[in-house]
């Protein structure tokens, strides 16, 4: 499915461009205790998008993607999949429907192997399939050469490898990543997004949480803005990008960049 | 000390150790999933003492049995044993910790309800089978299997050592080689993320409970046929074991083995040096010693968090 057409020509209506959605979220609200994370939030991800969340720290964009995996039940509010509601499901059964969630900070399990890590990847499979493994190795060859590395002496960026490797040893048709680019240099960065954009190509739907926002508009075809648990804006990435308001508060560094892209 | 004397000495050590090592196994387990010092551990063993009774006197051994009888009758034990442990550890999670989890209780009030729970059960055995010691019925004539440099070692304790040394190549290949080990180490390094992958916590934790139950439970009865079983036979032992999970790296299985054999050794040393009165005195003396300058045991922990 080529994505990469409509967004230039659409206008952002919320709507996914007549994809069907995968994942939709019905004005959530969650809490921590008594501290309200999210008020009221809706999104949608159709079928074969990259879909970018953005927002300053503490907007709750990781308690959203929490929300969206099982991680954490919403005190109100839909998470439906396909349509399907999946609310009060926990985590270990939702990745039945083929979520897969690369957490904030990688979170690899760091006295495991590379090889380890991987296959607890398909831990919800009855056993690897040897196809995903060669697949993510020739996705991030350098697993392949650390296969039988511990897991807790790989760099930060061969960390995040291996946990979207790791993510993508269960198959998932949705990939909730909670900022890859955390802590890396640019270089690696570079690739990481690189990479994402080859994972989509092969059918995988993502839904990006950056702080990097300029990294994160180029690759998705729309992205969404929360501030303080509440989406303030929506709207397709091109758009986003050259949006004065979003340039001020998350490109203020790379303004540049945006306007060759504008 | 001659060298036979020595070798007297190692015997009964070794045979102590790896008893201690099996309950350690226990303790490791738990506390790798779960950071909770379970101390009610002690009386999975006792149960599994209670069950190797209770197996044989229902089916009441013959006075003169074959070669034959006497392996199902060892074996009846074993059952026995494993299946009563297996229940109380299985039981204690579910009505005692399973609650707890549920409500995010803190690590003291886990430390307490074990405590707790460990009164109950052992009160609870004294009430039901009596608050006085008993032999293990006899399942074979406990002669001499052969001897290592002059020191004899006979039947009892060669059944507890390879008994043991079986229980530990099993959970150790369990731990590290297979699915629901994997599990296991996923839940002890970030639960959280393990339950991202589809491990379900719960059964993970139950299971770990009824493995190192199993375990306990079996050392209960072996430990109940060289000696004998009381309602109160889970405390010194239990002890001592958890204080061989702790020397060898709580959370770290092989470092469980390790502990366990050493301070069976030293315990077997320090009496025939200083006397029976000294006992428990040298382990003890051995895990303050060790964690003076290795907080982490003598492996570290392993399975468990860093944090
Ligand atoms: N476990 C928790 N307990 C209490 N409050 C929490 C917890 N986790 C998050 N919060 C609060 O919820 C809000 C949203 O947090 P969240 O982690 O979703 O933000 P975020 O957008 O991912 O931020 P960052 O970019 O720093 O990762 C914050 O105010 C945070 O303090
Ligand atoms: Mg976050």
């Amino acid at each position: 499915m080529n994505v990469g057409v409509e967004k230039e020509a659409g206008a952002a209506s919320g709507a996914v461009d007549g994809r069907p959605a995968l994942l939709e979220l019905r004005d959530l609200h969650v809490f921590y205790g008594a501290i309200e994370a999210l008020k009221g939030v809706s999104l949608t991800v159709g079928e074969g998008e990259v879909v970018a969340l953005l927002g300053a720290n503490g907007a709750g964009k990781s308690t959203t993607l929490k929300a969206a995996s099982g991680m954490l039940a919403p005190r109100s509010g839909e998470v439906l999949l396909r349509g399907e509601r999946v609310d009060g499901i926990k985590s270990h059964e939702l990745v039945q429907f083929g979520i897969g969630h690369v957490p904030e900070g990688r979170r690899v399990f760091a006295r495991m192997t590379v090889l380890e890590n991987l296959k607890m990847g398909a831990y919800r499979l009855k056993r690897p399939d040897d196809a995903d493994l060669d697949r993510v190795f020739s996705l991030f060859p350098v697993l392949a050469e650390r296969r039988k590395q511990v897991s807790g002496t790989l760099s930060g960026g061969e960390q995040q490898m291996l946990a979207i490797g790791r993510a993508l040893m269960g198959k998932p048709e949705l990939l909730l990543l909670d900022e890859p680019s955390m802590g890396l240099a640019p270089l690696i960065v570079r690739q990481i997004f690189e990479i994402l954009k080859e994972i989509n190509e092969q059918g995988t739907t993502l839904l990006l949480v950056e702080q990097n926002a300029a990294q994160a508009l180029r690759l998705a075809h729309r992205g969404y803005v929360l501030e303080t648990g509440a989406v303030v804006m929506s709207d397709e990435a091109s758009a986003l990008l050259s949006d004065p308001r979003v340039r001020a508060a998350y490109l203020g560094e790379v303004a540049e960049q945006a306007e060759e892209k504008g | 000390m001659s060298l036979s004397d020595i070798w007297d000495v190692l015997v009964l050590g070794v045979v102590l150790g790896s008893l201690y090592a099996v309950i350690a196994i226990g303790y490791t387990l738990v506390y790798g999933v779960l950071q909770l010092l379970n101390f009610a551990h002690s009386e999975v063993f006792m149960a599994g003492g209670f069950g190797g009774v209770i197996a044989l006197t229902i089916f009441e051994p013959a006075t003169d049995p074959s070669g034959l009888q006497s392996a199902l009758y060892v074996l009846l034990g074993i059952l026995g044993g494993a299946l009563l442990g297996g229940l109380v550890a299985f039981g204690l999670e579910k009505g005692a910790y399973r609650p707890l989890r549920r409500r995010h209780a803190s690590r003291l009030i886990f430390l307490i309800t074990a405590i707790g729970a460990s009164f109950f059960l052992y009160n609870l055995a004294g009430k039901m089978f009596g608050r006085y010691p008993m032999p293990m019925p006899t399942m074979y004539e406990n002669k001499q299997v052969f001897e290592v440099f002059g020191t004899s070692v006979n039947v009892t304790q060669l059944l507890i050592v390879v008994a043991a040394v079986l229980m530990l190549l099993t959970v150790d290949f369990v731990v590290n080689r297979t699915k629901m080990g994997s599990g296991i180490r996923a839940v002890a390094q970030d639960p959280e993320v393990a339950s991202l992958m589809g491990v379900d916590i719960d059964k993970v934790v139950s299971r770990t409970f009824v493995l190192g139950g199993v375990m306990g439970g079996v050392a209960g009865f072996l430990f109940g046929t060289n000696l004998q079983v009381e309602y109160t036979m889970g405390f010194l032992p239990g002890i001592t074991a958890f204080a061989a999970a702790v020397l060898g790296g709580i959370g770290n299985v092989r470092g469980a083995m390790l502990g366990g054999l050493t301070l069976g050794v030293v315990e077997a040393f320090t009496v025939e040096w200083f006397g029976d009165a000294w006992r428990y005195a040298g382990a003890f003396a051995v895990l303050v010693l060790v964690l003076m300058f290795r907080p982490t045991g003598i492996l570290g922990e392993r399975v468990g968090r860093t944090a």
